[in-house]
């Protein structure tokens, strides 16, 4: 099975709010809170670091949950994430960006 | 404003965030609006150094919506270097700006930095009333050029039409206009004091007739007799509400690192070339005096039959010479709307002053959006 990789659309805008996750579409001007899974995959979303990667990571440790089920659902969460244009999906890594937007850092506060 | 973006602003509200900032970039103009409050010099403008700090301080402290205004935001040659800076914090960008100096490259370059919207100033449909506002000859067609330059890359974009004795048969017109353009129309009768303190420019605004016209104009406000309606009594909840969300939520920074409540409210409360942002923003003593305000604080508004549903602007009120005052303009606005005068005009009546006149001698104000749409959801 191929390797998933995920980045944040440069498009969109973001802020932590006290821990939750505000994320504004960059298509429609759409405002989405993310839940707890959904805001560390966002964090994590770099671009080169796996799919696979982030959820054994920051996922299974987290959540206590077994792998093979938390890889599942946040593929497909990752894919709902991608079609409000919150998230880029590709079987291949980013290319580094290096224009502005795309450098953005994750919109936590500190 | 969205069921999502109104719970997100409660929870700022109560952590005492400041969700939505706005910073005008410079005082300096390409227009000479004949209403404008400002004076147009650079009396020492924040180097690009020092925008840049801001926001990452801003972003720090958990700002939202940023919106760069002035002045006219294109005239800082560094503005395209602060609008990256401010992406790359992943702000929501808003921009106000007169769109003269907007062209297709411009308009590419904001689309590619993934700016939220664009409002412009559009003062007519008509060329001879718009460039008679802006005195600068062919601006209208500038604007309108701009304006299809960021359609036609997908930008949203809103005009802003303020409604003044010049131009107040013309808004039906520029509502067609943004309807044959496909962008959203706000329109706004506000006409603010110099800085200078000068308040001649208040006689520009509209008057009671041209209210009047306004608020029973379908179009607009919808259902009339709802919107004209006497408001019910206030309860206790009611009184109890804060005023609005400048102090509260939001906050405004000038070209030179003053910070105030509002861009219509300019009590000081710090700079950010002394003082770090969130410090100003949580410690300043006049920002937690304006936090600390409820409407049964007021001194005459509390028994008025308006309080529970008018749009009294404490800056405004301010600007009359107390916060805790009312605002003249608003009250005129609720009489143009329901025919029955507030309690400031009663009282001043009393004293044999004319019930309209502001204490410095303000005009009537009022603000209208139209066309909210947005939408909500939680992933």
């Amino acid at each position: 099975m191929s390797r998933l990789y995920v980045a944040r659309n440069p498009r969109v805008a973001a802020r932590s709010l006290d821990g939750e996750m505000m994320i504004m579409s960059g298509r429609d001007s759409t405002l989405f809170t993310l839940n707890k899974t959904a805001t560390i995959l966002w964090q994590s979303a770099d671009g080169t670091t796996p799919l696979d990667e982030i959820v054994e990571h920051r996922i299974v440790s987290e959540f206590q949950v077994e792998a093979a089920e938390a890889l599942q659902d946040a593929e497909t969460l990752a894919r709902e994430l991608a079609s409000h244009e919150i998230l880029q999906i590709s079987e291949e890594p980013f290319p580094q960006r290096n224009n502005a937007a795309g450098e953005s850092r994750s919109g936590e506060s500190r | 404003m969205s069921a999502l973006m109104q719970e997100m602003s409660a929870k700022a509200l109560k952590l005492n965030i400041p969700l939505s900032v706005q910073i005008d970039l410079t005082y300096r103009c390409n227009e000479r609006c004949v209403h404008c409050y400002l004076d147009h010099h650079d009396h020492g403008e924040m180097t690009t150094a020092e925008i840049t700090h801001l926001l990452d301080e801003m972003a720090d402290a958990g700002v939202f919506i940023l919106t760069l205004s002035g002045g006219e935001i294109f005239l800082r040659k560094d503005f395209f270097e602060l609008l990256e800076h401010a992406r790359r914090l992943m702000f929501c960008v808003k921009l106000k700006t007169n769109a003269v100096l907007i062209r297709e490259r411009e308009a590419a370059r904001l689309r590619d930095l993934g700016v939220d919207s664009i409002q412009i100033s559009i003062y007519s449909h008509r060329a001879e009333v718009h460039d008679a506002i802006t005195l600068i000859p062919g601006s209208l067609k500038r604007s309108l050029d701009a304006i299809r330059f960021l359609k036609s890359q997908g930008l949203k974009v809103t005009i802003a039409n303020v409604l003044m004795t010049q131009n107040a048969q013309d808004y039906p017109g520029v509502r067609a206009l943004a309807a044959e353009l496909g962008v959203e129309c706000t329109l706004d009768p506000t006409v603010t004091p110099m800085m200078d303190g000068d308040r001649g420019v208040l006689n520009l605004g509209a008057d009671q007739n041209m209210l009047r016209q306004v608020f029973r104009d379908t179009s607009l406000v919808g259902d009339v007799e709802e919107f004209c309606a006497i408001p019910a009594k206030p309860g206790e909840d009611d009184l109890d509400a804060t005023p609005c969300s400048a102090g509260h939520t939001a906050c405004y920074v000038s070209p030179y690192g003053e910070v105030f409540p509002c861009v219509q409210f300019p009590l000081p409360t710090g700079n950010v070339r002394q003082q770090r942002f969130v410090d100003i923003w949580r410690h300043s003593e006049q920002m937690n005096d304006v936090r600390s305000i409820r409407l049964k604080d007021l001194t005459t508004c509390p028994s008025c039959t308006h309080v529970s549903n008018c749009t009294r602007c404490p800056g405004l009120a301010y600007l009359e010479g107390n916060m805790r005052g009312p605002s003249s303009q608003d009250c005129g606005k609720s009489y143009a709307r329901t025919g029955v005068p507030s309690a400031n005009m009663l009282a001043k009546e009393r004293a044999g002053i004319n019930p309209l006149q502001g204490n410095s001698g303000s005009a009537s104000l009022v603000q209208i959006r139209v066309l909210p749409v947005v939408t909500s959801a939680t992933a």
